[in-house]
């Protein structure tokens, strides 16, 4: 992973910070400037709730470089409370337990990293909604 | 548009060639596909070539320069990158030169050479640029990973089921074993499909195209030419393509692909057909699932019960539709940016009834759906014999 890709990403990676169009309401999330359903120009930034329910999910044996940790690892798409869908994995779950439509929650994670000596990526997940014992996103 | 005709098809056989460079696998391609027109090289006006990762699969980028030359060919040359849909692309690329009197012949290679990269983990990365980098791959997502997202969502909207997904692969398996130049030349039991390996849940190795080294070339002419290189020459009636947002999580729908839709409208509209004039059709399946959802998005089954369809036989070859009777991604074989010009090649031999133990009986139209990463690009074709 490149270091000036996380570092620019970081608001977006580790406190779900996107945007949200003042005139028309549509959020999106990575954030961006001008919205593409009423082209207004100067979207300001938003922070999630970092509440959502499971779209979809899989369970995946074969990883690529970086993500060997823990296998298999849930990789899921969920759709925040304000509408936008994002690519996650979730954690504190095991096979059997993930269901669409099921609610979770952002949770703060190490994503990947480059083996012993390399970059390590922090960043969002999500884990089942009030799941006990972690700290809620502020 | 212009009609434009095939009139030179060559191929390598698609394997795991760990003795053949990326360059001897498209001189072998072009040598056939010259052979094949009868064509002087000094003809061909320009070359077009699809491959989608040759810099991370052979440290080699430049590939137009490389590919032409070194087969004698010195026309103007370009490359063309558009992920697994490299091929159809530089396809529609080729047929938009000579539409516009830049060329009057066109010879047009995909190629893809894998097995350069020994580490697996090396391989799914590669792949995975096709997808979203920083929001898709960079968060733990991988080509199946994404696939397997789409089949989940499927099989819970519609109520799909393994079975029926594997009966994709059981079908092209089949098909696969009567085609000579398939890397896969082996029948397989839906046993085998629904107990193999988990890849990524509930995608199993037996719902996985293969990874695979090979090269197509075609040449292309304006229709008027055409009959100076062969008697038999096919016809393009139809082409469209259509783009999506590179990010599943940023579509419309998880279970159907507007690409695919786009590019049908466009290429049905154009060659002035209805998905029931189609006869055969060589589908982008690259996991069961994307098969699936083409029979679904093209219009050949109603909407979520494209499994059931092919369960129920009725894409065997011969049958209601012949889906994939060269074997498809799955058993032909997937070298990526080639596989476009695969499905080319497939609609060719099957339109001039040289397909052999695989000839499918009605022959009149035949079709190219060639998807690009996880359904964000997609180009179809439509093709007969009829100018
Ligand atoms: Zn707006």
């Amino acid at each position: 992973m490149s270091v000036p890709r996380t570092w620019r990403n970081r608001r977006a990676l580790y406190s779900l910070e996107g945007s949200k169009c003042q005139k028309c309401g549509k959020y999106y999330f990575p954030g961006r400037t001008r919205c593409l359903d009423c082209n207004t120009s100067g979207l300001e930034n938003h922070n999630f709730s970092g509440t959502g329910k499971v779209a979809t999910y899989s369970w995946v044996y074969t990883p690529p470089k970086g993500f060997n940790n823990r296998i298999p690892y849930c990789l899921a798409i969920v759709e925040l409370d304000e509408g936008p869908k994002l690519t996650t994995q979730l954690v504190a779950v095991e096979e059997g337990d993930v269901e669409i439509g099921m609610p979770v929650e952002f949770s703060f994670r190490k994503i990947s990293s480059e083996g012993d000596e390399g970059v390590i990526t922090y960043g969002f997940k999500f884990r089942p909604k009030n799941y006990p014992n972690h700290l809620k996103k502020k | 548009m212009k009609e434009i005709a095939v009139v030179g098809v060559g191929n390598t056989k698609i394997g795991e060639w760990y003795d053949i460079s990326l360059r001897e696998l498209t001189d072998e391609a072009i040598s056939k596909a010259i052979q094949s027109a009868n064509i002087d090289p000094k003809e061909i006006g320009g070359t077009f070539v699809g491959s989608m990762s040759s810099g991370i699969f052979n440290q080699q980028e430049h590939l137009a320069a490389l590919v032409g030359p070194h087969s004698g060919i010195n026309a103007p040359a370009v490359r063309v990158e558009n992920a697994c849909a490299s091929g159809g692309s530089a396809l529609r690329v080729a047929m938009m030169a000579i539409n516009a009197g830049f060329y009057d012949t066109a010879l047009v290679v995909g190629v893809e050479k894998m097995t350069d990269l020994i580490d697996i983990g090396d391989v799914t990365t590669a792949l995975g640029t096709a997808a979203d980098g920083e929001w898709e791959l960079g968060v733990g997502a991988t080509f199946p990973a994404l696939y397997a997202l789409i089949m989940r969502a499927h099989m819970h909207k519609y109520g799909s089921t393994l079975e029926e997904f594997a009966s994709v692969s059981v079908k092209n398996h089949k098909n696969g074993s009567l085609n000579p130049d398939a890397q896969f030349r082996k029948v397989v039991t839906m046993e085998t499909v629904m107990n193999s390996r988990m890849i990524a849940e509930p995608v199993r190795l037996f719902d996985c195209s293969p990874v695979s080294d090979g090269a197509a070339a075609v040449i292309l002419t304006a229709k008027d030419g055409a009959k100076k290189y062969t008697d038999d020459p096919i016809y393009i009636k139809g082409s469209g393509a259509g783009t999506d947002h590179i990010a599943l999580h940023m579509r419309e729908s998880l279970t159907s692909m507007q690409a695919t839709k786009r590019a049908a409208e466009t290429a049905f509209k154009m060659a002035k057909i209805t998905p029931k004039d189609i006869d055969f059709i060589e589908v982008h399946d690259c996991f069961t699932v994307a098969e699936v959802i083409t029979l679904e998005d093209l219009g050949f089954c109603k909407v979520g019960k494209g499994g059931k369809f092919s369960l129920d036989g009725e894409t065997a070859l011969n049958s209601t539709i012949s889906v994939n009777p060269s074997g498809g991604l799955k058993s032909k074989g997937h070298p990526v940016g080639a596989t476009g010009i695969y499905q080319v090649i497939e609609i060719f031999h099957q339109l001039r009834n040289e397909a052999g133990k695989r000839q499918v009986s009605k022959n009149d139209i035949g079709v190219t759906q060639n998807i690009g990463g996880s359904g964000a690009s997609c180009v179809i074709n439509v093709f007969s014999r009829g100018a």
